[in-house]
């Protein structure tokens, strides 16, 4: 019995996670606005990681600063 | 971390490694009697099709005198470099990041592991990524052969990117900082009411709590404009164990000038504000007054803002290195920081008659400059 269960929970987590496949609203062939690189959060991470480290070393907040973040190793 | 793998079944999409490219940057921080700058370069090159290694070497060279060096004649070194090495291996649809960075001064050791992965879901409509790292750092003091202390430091982020419509882009960012150890900067000093002091006050050393937790939180979008530009807004939640309170707001504004992306030009407009550590004061009562005390003046109460303008530029095939795209680009930033009890004892210097406490606060305004050559390699 306790098996049935738990087959029927299987069978009814997996019909779930079916609903919750949503197909893309965005198809990769109409990206090209996206694609372009002035739509990059930062277009060049040797300068983006350099002021985190101006902005890390003056103000007391730190941490989140997306993708090119990530600290400086120093303190 | 479940409700992610559960609610963003993964779907076909294809990740790719960052760019190849290689960049050679001077900067320079100036302002408030100081000046940091030196050169940062950093080298990204693919071993393969799923392997890209990076390595980036970055210096500041440190001179002139801050106003906490006029006011108390505490020391600083004069140089720090730092060494970073990174890999990045695509799998399927993940990547895994590994990164070491080495920084060295002459009275601060401090080494950093960290480890990343990140994943598209949706069609690559969205991204995931995690990153934990974890850094020792052993601190000294120059002139004081017997002081020798260590602080350790773990960050733990996670970074959701998804794409909102054709033209725009979303990120939000979540980051806990754990700080364990010696925290403060062992040549800093507070001052306190000295009646027996000519000037009414004295000084005496600096001392943090040995734990700090923080948590920030941001979002920010980025939107293609019905023309060929883009703007960015960003926005930074920041609390801390500390009594810290902090938030920032960023827009920024990138326009390219010709199809070919010869020219591209881009203006900042950034607002900072915190409110200071609960163990901060510019002038305690007297001597041993808290179990904890600051005057440090990034632990007060400020704010700060900044203003930037950068451009970029493609060279002409004629002057192009190693016959592939070559860009030079200068940025320039304007900070003007502005203190709410952080004030300037400098005025003392000329034998001035203000009460301690009644001092002007103070104020500065720094110039922040970026200046690279990249090659795309």
């Amino acid at each position: 019995m306790s098996r049935s269960l738990l087959l029927l929970s299987v069978a009814a987590g997996l019909l779930f996670l079916q609903g919750c496949t949503v197909t893309p609203w965005v198809q990769p062939y109409e990206r090209h606005y996206l694609a372009d690189p002035i739509m990059g959060f930062e277009r060049d991470p040797v300068a983006a990681g350099y002021m985190n480290h101006v902005y890390e070393a003056r103000e007391a907040a730190r941490g989140a600063e997306g993708g090119s973040g990530g600290g400086c190793g120093c303190n | 971390m479940l409700w992610v793998w559960v609610f963003f079944p993964l779907a076909a999409g294809a990740a790719v490694l960052p760019e190849e490219r290689a960049d050679t940057m001077y900067h320079s921080y100036s302002g408030g009697g100081v000046t940091i700058d030196g050169p940062s370069v950093l080298v990204r090159k693919n071993v393969g099709n799923s392997l890209s290694l990076s390595a980036n070497y970055y210096v500041d060279m440190i001179s002139g005198a801050s106003i906490d060096v006029e006011a108390t004649a505490s020391r600083y070194s004069e140089q720090r470099d730092e060494y970073s090495l990174g890999a990045d291996y695509l799998v399927d649809k993940t990547t895994l990041s590994l990164g070491y960075t080495n920084s060295s001064e002459n009275d601060y050791q401090a080494e950093t592991v960290s480890f990343g992965i990140s994943q598209g879901f949706f069609g690559d409509l969205s991204t995931l990524g995690l990153r934990v790292s974890y850094g020792s750092d052993d601190v000294f003091r120059n002139g004081d052969d017997n002081f020798a202390a260590q602080a350790e430091h773990r960050r733990y982020s996670l970074n959701w990117n998804q794409i909102l419509t054709q033209k725009l882009i979303a990120e939000l960012s979540v980051e806990t900082v754990s700080d364990e150890g010696f925290l403060n900067n062992p040549y800093r000093s507070v001052r306190y009411q000295d009646p027996d002091s000519g000037t009414g006050f004295s000084y005496q050393p600096e001392l943090y709590p040995t734990t700090r937790n923080s948590d920030a939180v941001a979002l920010r979008a980025k939107y293609r404009l019905p023309y060929r530009a883009a703007i960015k807004g960003e926005y930074r939640y920041y609390v801390d164990s500390w009594g810290i309170r902090a938030d920032n707001i960023e827009f920024r504004y990138t326009h390219p000038l010709e199809e070919k992306d010869q020219w591209i030009l881009e203006g900042k407009l950034r607002f900072y504000k915190q409110s200071g550590a609960d163990f901060y004061s510019d002038l305690f009562p007297y001597i041993n007054a808290t179990s904890f005390r600051a005057r440090d003046k990034e632990l007060s109460d400020f704010s700060n803002t900044s203003l930037g303008i950068g451009v970029s530029y493609v060279l002409p095939d004629r002057w192009s290195l190693l016959e592939r795209k070559n860009t030079v680009n200068l940025y320039w930033d304007y900070m003007l920081f502005d203190y709410d009890n952080f004030r300037d004892v400098t005025v003392h210097g000329g034998g001035s008659d203000i009460a301690p406490g009644e001092e002007p606060t103070y104020n500065f305004g720094a110039n922040v400059i970026r200046l690279f050559w990249s090659i795309w390699i």
